[in-house]
């Protein structure tokens, strides 16, 4: 097969279509990611009878089973209980969820990572407990956090293809129906790894100023 | 400055009566087979200046960690001005209560390490409980902070933040961040062992003066024994979980009545 640049061209609109949809995946399935995961964790943290445990079986059920399997359940299984939504609801849902068992894991060791004599100080000074979390504790767990969730974020990017299974018509998807409709399999997917490399690329690399950033103040 | 003799009143009716500012009575807490405190009772007169002496690991701490609700009493009562902050009497298992916050809101606590917010500067950190808890406008908290600043002599430094501060000019700021909540009793938790030696007298400059000049209740676990001296007026030796002797500094340091009180000075202050 020998590469075209006008067949090449003539599918750019397409793929660019699929990543469109590939990056709005990304910032809604992070969204639900990160308020879940924070959810999770500070419920876990609280070490509550009976709901904290519920939510440790929580974190180690969704990290222990495939997100491929995941996705599929939640596509082809769940409608025959009568829970049907389309392809792309279900594939953000999946892979929020999906993400909000590794981001609660990462606020966790960032919670954990403020040491005791802070919680002390507050507790001395009768500060409320939500001041203490909003203002004294989760400021400064931000900065173990943030590089790290910035590291998740790039991987849940490229993880979106895995919903190209259940028909959401997102860059990986749009790849793999042009090459089966025009069977020409060089160009799209070329062009589509490419497009997945720029951008997790460049995120890296932003990743990896948030860390400067991040990282000498503390 | 208030007379002296305020406290030496208070110090003759040794907590009794009254005029009690903290009670613990038959207060008991462990740790597996560690009785760090066994039966302890302790009183406190207000406006009394009392400094704990003992070896590492006597339950010092553990009496300043139960004031500041940090700990529970597996057994006993704790009172501050007659009202209960823990009634464990009976191995009951007390809960935090609503009450038991508003009478923590009586005690502040300087601890060993400082334990400023670092992500704050200086002033925020002594704003922050009279906005928050208090209630106070931004603008009158800040000139509370500010005036608190002066008095620990940091006015320069309202901006900086702890990382930015020495260890000394860091425990300042943390006791300008206590007294900003008014508090009846002031509790130290060996304030100076986390400094560099230079670094002790300034902390140590500020302590005094706020014990000569103010009539708050404090009370101070230590390991400065000059220091313990020259502002108690008692001081109460303490061994594995219990007191061994108590009475004014000049008796504990100059001719203590028990075997243990004088090994422990000996030890100290040969060092």
């Amino acid at each position: 097969m020998i590469w075209s640049n006008e067949y090449a061209i003539d599918i750019l609109p397409v793929l660019l279509d699929g990543l469109w949809l590939t990056v709005r995946i990304t910032l809604l399935g992070m969204g639900i990611a990160l308020v879940l995961g924070l959810f999770v964790a500070v419920i876990r943290f609280l070490k509550i009878p009976v709901l904290s445990a519920l939510f440790t079986f929580y974190v180690l059920f969704v990290r222990g089973t495939p997100l491929l399997a995941q996705v599929y359940a939640a596509f082809y299984v769940l409608p025959t209980y009568g829970i049907r939504f389309s392809a792309l609801v279900t594939g953000v849902a999946v892979i929020g969820i999906n993400y909000s068992a590794y981001t609660a894991e990462v606020y966790r060791a960032g919670i954990e990572g403020v040491p005791a004599g802070q919680w002390e100080a507050a507790k001395a000074l009768s500060l409320p407990h939500r001041r203490t979390w909003a203002k004294i504790v989760l400021p400064q767990s931000i900065k173990t956090i943030i590089p790290v969730l910035g590291n998740y974020w790039v991987q849940m990017f490229k993880d979106t293809a895995i919903l190209s299974a259940i028909t959401v018509v997102e860059l990986m998807q749009s790849a793999k129906t042009l090459a089966n409709s025009d069977v020409r399999s060089l160009e799209p997917y070329t062009i589509a790894g490419i497009m997945y490399l720029v951008i997790s690329y460049t995120a890296s690399l932003l990743v990896k100023a948030l860390e400067r950033r991040y990282a000498p103040t503390h | 400055m208030p007379p002296l003799t305020d406290h030496h009143a208070a110090t003759e009716s040794n907590g009794r009566g009254t005029s009690e500012m903290i009670t613990f009575e038959e207060v008991s807490k462990s740790w597996g087979d560690n009785h760090v405190l066994r039966s302890l009772n302790f009183h406190v007169a207000p406006g009394e200046k009392v400094s704990i002496i003992g070896p590492s690991g006597s339950g010092k701490t553990t009496i300043l960690r139960i004031l500041m609700t940090l700990e529970t009493p597996d057994d006993g009562l704790v009172s501050i001005e007659r009202e209960p902050l823990w009634d464990a009497r009976g191995g009951a298992k007390p809960k935090e209560t609503k009450q038991m916050r508003a009478i923590c809101r009586k005690i502040g606590m300087v601890f060993q390490s400082f334990n400023l917010f670092p992500h704050m500067t200086a002033v925020q950190n002594v704003m922050e409980a009279p906005v928050q808890v208090l209630g106070m406008s931004k603008d009158d908290a800040r000139e509370r902070a500010q005036d608190l600043m002066e008095l620990v002599g940091l006015s320069k430094h309202l901006d900086h933040k702890p990382p930015e501060l020495s260890g000394g000019q860091q425990q300042r700021v943390a006791i300008a961040r206590a007294l900003a909540m008014r508090p009846k009793i002031l509790l130290f938790d060996e304030p100076t062992s986390a400094l560099d030696p230079e670094l002790i007298g300034e902390v140590l400059a500020v302590i005094r003066d706020l014990a000569l000049s103010a009539d708050m209740t404090m009370l101070m676990v230590t390991h400065e024994m000059r220091f313990a001296e020259e502002i108690s007026d008692r001081v109460v030796m303490f061994d594995s979980g219990r007191v061994v002797e108590q009475g004014p500094p000049h008796k504990i340091f100059k001719d203590p009545d028990h075997e243990r009180t004088k090994l422990f000075l000996r030890a100290v202050l040969e060092r």
